[in-house]
């Protein structure tokens, strides 16, 4: 009767309304574990935050631009020193040629706005106005011969100091060691703005442009890197969409149990998770240095990222071809239906929804895949110009908008900062759109059996 | 032998260990149990029986509050143990468990030892000053569930290890071994092999000296081996209460008759 | 511009082979369909891919070896033809055409499914002669124990591993130390506590932390958390006082990039860990509220403890991602590779390593570039070690309440 003694042993009975002192400290470590939970989440939401509005903060300012508005002289004197208007020879009059013409545009413009400034110089005017502004009034000549021996109201783009300056990220206390701006030109832009002739707008450009040099950050955008990027998705859709459904639907529906279906899905479980960078090795070697498929090419790049998100596909699709249930299958074949033609008149059609979602979701993990891309060539420095046509697209060099985007973080003038920001912006909103597009694909077909 | 349980049944007492008074249970916009009242007797077996969703196991679970973990579901009535309301703000659910104690449908031994099994419950409530006093807390309890000698030599196995008739007896032993005042019994031998289920219920028999149990099962036959008092419930109703004798014998209500013959359930 | 005229050309002669296949089934059958074994369309695709498929394996034949265009388009074409007209022959009214058109497209399904093997195998193979080729003109020995990483494409340069692999290491270890705790955490929150409808909040919003690409993190790294870092840690920071001039003499540390890597894993580790608590039966955490145990009690001793199989493999998992991660260590781990145990000094990673030597100028016949394979190969048999082991962990725990 041990048992019984040790029963009796027990403290005499406590009233339940009564909380004991271990309850309470049980209590109090109950409610801080949970505390512990309620942090963690916290923290986590909190750097979502942090990271997304640091993103808007930095990246908002790069649609915006400072131009000048500037009236320029068109001297046929120096454009069309021959005065035939022949487009041969006006094109012998270099970008050279046209940057004095609208620097003494801006100086003309400064002095009949009445602004005192001790910038009495045409040279003066220089690092104001960004250098890619005597391109684009050269092109704008050539290809309008006439407007040559007018005045022409030009909307050039300021230097990306004085953009800078307008956007908060340059300071005078900053720019003694600076060579490409000084304190009497800040002045001067300020009462440029006073004027009227220095403003700030929607900077299109940098969401249709090109990459430009390290000197004119002023004037780059990720329009032709997004072309890049539009092009990899294309390939992947019209590869990995195929081949990733007909995979799967082998696997699920016709394997056999064996060794080699074995190998398969060991193969796809562990592709899922090799680092993407050794997808860029397998590009450069297999693609480049072995086929010698040209390098930087869009085409070449979305044959590596096609490797790269079939696992995700495959998976996603099995999973949603496992969600129809046998019973259609079986009803399919009971009429006299091939197994095939079970398959692809039944099966497929009702696994669509869930087979497009997975496959939109590998798609925005290959839009903003990076490090394979840099390997096979795809590097952002590359995207200056705009494929001829739209197959030239696939061969043509570019690279793709995350790729662009680490070009910009890695160059020196933190002026590019603000661009790279400014790309994932874009990024993002893609992202976002692909994203938003799954989830209503979802929801509209979602079926319960 | 039948004669044996019928002169045990004789000591019974009439003290009262649980209240229930005009008890309402929803699930979310379903109203499992309505308008129950039962009074339940110390050291008693008392068995809940009915058709499948009748309500039994949601009553039973009111009793230690199990249904606090599900979200959507609201008690209201009042449920009193030793005259104290279980429902009271004042109530922590986690000393009101020590005290009324339960054993599920299927044997689910943690992932750990033996001994760690049964000695789990005195630990997280403090029961014992010393691993001494825990050694003889386990071994009691093992004692009690008839578990002690199949085990004694591999207390540091893992409970998993069990047949499932070990594992349901491990259960028990785990519930007793916090020494409480009740002890709730959700269908206990539903997953278990006849043999197995027969010394479960001798098991139960024996509790009763100790503890008062309340036991739902689906089986009439084990309702009427091993409980003094059943309580037959319908589509949320309690229908009868009374001696066990009487409702398998004498029905009053013709819904009991129907289903102990076998015409509803 | 071979690949349009191919191309036009094959769909010409598909087309034109589907509709003849079609008519010559229906000829057969002197135009009343129900006499043929299988439809006409069968017959038609039957042709189809007659005309299609040997042709255009040979045309990659050739593309492969780099035959001449002309050649190229003559092959194919003929190809092409022989296959037409080949299989129009066979048409017939009792040609089982559905049949032959079925294994014809088990046999491309096949083809599709094997593609992850040869994806592997193009993978193993790229890295090991490449590798190979490295050993040749630099010794193995140097470069798996070399403590100096001194690449210089003018030759004379040390290539050893080490440091590469203790920032990997490193950096790793403190993304592990941000994001298993806070990952394990919103994890048994989420699954033990949250309500249903926080639940359904709260998911997607830590789940977008995993959408967001490298990148973004790797900028944030740069621009944000590195110079926030140096900020507190730097020479001008309030810890400068505790050692000389500061700990961290430059924003790109191996702090900023694991800081920002271990944000990234955060969704990665609660969403796995989430699915392995929630496969822990609610019989287990019924019986101990049963004994009235609490949440936290119940959680600390019966849940965790049954899902601690499944959390290391999950952790092993979120290790091999950060093992593999490349653009947050590229931009914000440094380029000097150093073994040190500061963790606010730059350090560099074996990823960061591959992708520096494989992006320059360089030639990639010499060593500097080659190197670049073998750390590939590192990483590879590093990460796939670490997955079989991790997926093999969780699918044994699986099993274990199946």
């Amino acid at each position: 009767m041990s048992d019984a003694t040790l029963h009796d042993a027990q403290p005499t009975k406590r009233s339940l309304h009564q909380i004991d002192a271990r309850t309470k400290r049980r209590n109090a470590a109950e409610s801080r574990f949970k505390m512990l939970g309620i942090g963690a989440i916290g923290i986590g939401i909190a750097f979502l935050i942090i990271l997304l509005s640091t993103i808007v903060v930095n990246g908002a300012s790069a649609f915006q631009q400072s131009f000048l508005e500037v009236p320029v002289y068109l001297d046929p004197a120096k454009l069309d020193k021959k005065g035939n208007r022949d487009p041969a020879d006006l094109k012998k009059a270099t970008t050279f040629t046209y940057a004095p013409l609208i620097e003494k545009g801006l100086l003309d413009a400064v002095q009949s706005a009445g602004i005192e400034t001790p910038l009495s110089k045409t040279k003066d005017m220089k690092n104001l106005i960004s250098s890619s502004a005597a391109a684009q009034l050269r092109d704008r000549v050539l290809a309008d011969p006439s407007l040559i021996g007018q005045t022409v109201t030009a909307k050039i783009l300021a230097s990306s100091r004085v953009d800078g300056y307008l956007k908060g990220r340059v300071h005078r206390a900053e720019i003694a060691q600076d060579k490409n701006i000084t304190v009497e030109q800040l002045d001067l832009a300020d009462a440029l703005i006073k004027a009227g002739i220095l403003h700030k707008s929607f900077n299109l450009d940098f969401i249709l442009g090109s990459d430009a040099s390290d000197s004119r950050a002023e004037q780059a955008g990720i329009g032709v890197s997004m072309l890049g990027s539009f092009y990899m998705m294309l390939v992947v859709l019209v590869l990995a969409l195929p081949i990733g459904v007909a995979a799967s639907i082998y696997l699920e529906e016709f394997a056999p149990k064996n060794r080699f279906t074995d190998l398969i899905e060991v193969n796809i479980s562990n592709l899922a998770a090799v680092p993407s960078i050794v997808f860029g090795i397998l590009g450069l070697a297999v693609f480049i240095q072995f086929a010698h498929l040209p390098q930087s090419a869009p085409l070449v790049g979305g044959l590596v990222l096609t490797l790269m998100t079939l696992p995700t596909i495959i998976i996603s699709t099995r999973a949603a071809l496992k969600a129809v249930p046998p019973s259609i299958r079986d009803a399919a074949l009971g009429i006299g239906a091939s197994k095939m033609q079970a398959t692809f008149h039944h099966v497929l059609p009702l696994a669509m929804p869930g087979i497009l979602t997975g496959t939109i979701i590998g798609l925005a993990q290959a839009l903003g895949e990076t490090a394979p891309l840099l390997l096979i060539g795809m590097v952002g420095f590359i995207a200056t110009n705009a494929p001829d046509g739209f197959w030239d697209g696939f061969v043509s060099p570019n690279s793709a908008m995350p790729a662009q985007i680490y070009e910009w973080a890695k160059r020196a003038d933190p002026a590019f900062y603000e661009r790279a920001w400014g790309g994932i912006i874009i990024l993002l909103i893609f992202l976002l759109g692909m994203n938003i597009i799954a989830i209503i694909l979802r929801r509209k077909f979602e079926r319960r059996w | 032998m039948n004669d044996m349980t019928f002169t045990e049944r004789a000591v019974t007492t009439d003290e009262i260990k649980i209240t229930a008074r005009d008890v309402q249970v929803h699930y979310g916009e379903t109203h499992a149990i309505k308008d129950v009242s039962v009074d339940i007797l110390d050291k008693t077996v008392t068995a809940f029986i009915g058709p499948s969703g009748c309500g039994k196991s949601t009553f039973l679970r009111c009793l230690n509050r199990m249904n606090d973990t599900i979200d959507i579901c609201r008690v209201d009535g009042d449920i009193l143990l030793d005259g104290e309301d279980i429902y009271d703000k004042r109530v922590d659910p986690v000393q009101l468990r020590a005290k009324v104690g339960m054993v599920f449908q299927k044997p689910n031994p943690f992932p750990k030892s033996i001994y760690d099994n049964v000695a789990y419950g005195p630990k997280i409530h403090g029961l014992t000053r010393s691993r001494a006093e825990l050694d003889e807390v386990v071994e009691s309890s093992l004692r009690k569930a008839a578990l002690w000698n199949e085990v004694k030599d591999r207390l540091h196995a893992p409970g998993t290890g069990l047949s499932g008739g070990q594992q349901q007896r491990l259960c028990i032993a785990r519930a007793v071994a916090t020494s409480p005042e009740v002890l709730l019994m959700d269908e206990p031998c539903s997953a278990l092999d006849p043999i197995a289920t027969a010394q479960v219920e001798e098991l139960i028999d024996e509790l009763r000296a100790n503890f008062s149990v309340v036991i739902v099962t689906h089986s009439m036959q084990q309702a009427a081996r091993v409980s003094q008092k059943t309580a037959f419930f319908h589509l949320g109703n309690l229908v009868e209460y009374d001696d066990t004798d009487k409702i398998f014998t004498n029905p009053t209500d013709p819904r009991t008759e129907s289903y102990i013959t076998g015409r509803i359930g | 511009m071979a690949v349009l005229w191919i191309a036009v050309l094959l769909a010409a002669l598909t087309l034109g082979g589907f509709f003849a296949g079609r008519m010559r089934a229906l000829q057969t059958a002197g135009g009343d369909p129900r006499l043929l074994h299988s439809l006409p369309s069968y017959s038609g695709m039957l042709v189809a891919m007659a005309t299609l498929l040997p042709a255009l394996v040979l045309y990659v034949l050739l593309v492969i070896f780099q035959a001449n265009p002309i050649l190229q388009i003559v092959v194919t074409a003929i190809a092409a033809l022989i296959g037409l007209a080949l299989s129009l022959r066979l048409i017939a009214r009792d040609f089982r055409a559905r049949n032959a058109v079925e294994a014809g497209i088990k046999g491309l399904l096949i083809a599709a499914a094997s593609l992850a093997i040869l994806t592997t195998i193009g993978i193993v193979l790229s890295l090991v002669f490449n590798t190979i080729e490295f050993f040749r003109l630099y010794p193995i020995t140097k470069f798996f124990f070399g403590t100096e990483w001194t690449p210089s494409f003018g030759g004379g340069s040390e290539l050893g591993i080490l440091p590469l692999l203790w920032g990997t290491l490193y950096i790793s270890f403190i993304a592990l130390a941000v994001a298993v705790p806070i990952g394990l955490f919103a994890a048994i929150y989420l699954s033990e506590y949250a309500t249903r409808s926080v639940r359904g909040v709260v998911k997607p919003l830590l789940e977008v932390l995993a959408g967001i690409p490298t990148i973004v993190y790797g900028l944030f790294a740069l621009l944000t958390v590195g110079p926030f870092l140096l900020s507190i840690f730097g020479p001008a920071g309030p810890t400068a006082a505790f050692a000389d001039g500061g700990w961290m003499h430059a924003g790109t540390a191996v702090m900023t990039a694991g800081l920002v890597m271990g944000i990234m894993l955060i969704p990665f580790v609660s969403s796995l860990s989430d699915d392995i608590i929630n496969a822990v039966p609610q019989s287990l955490r019924d019986g101990s509220y049963g004994l009235g145990a609490t949440r936290s009690e119940t959680i600390k001793q019966v849940v965790l403890p049954a899902a601690l199989p499944g959390i290391v493999g999950a952790e092993l998992l979120a290790a091999s991602r950060a093992i593999g991660e490349t653009m947050i260590v590229v931009l914000g781990a440094g380029a000097a590779a150093r073994l040190s145990m500061n963790p606010f000094e730059a350090m560099t990673t074996v990823t960061a390593k591959i992708v520096s030597q494989l992006t320059g100028d360089a030639d990639f016949a010499s060593p500097e570039a080659l190197v670049a394979f073998s750390l590939g190969m590192t990483l590879f048999i590093l990460t796939l070690g670490l997955n079989i082991f991790a997926l093999y962990i969780v699918r044994k725990y699986r099993e274990q309440y199946e």
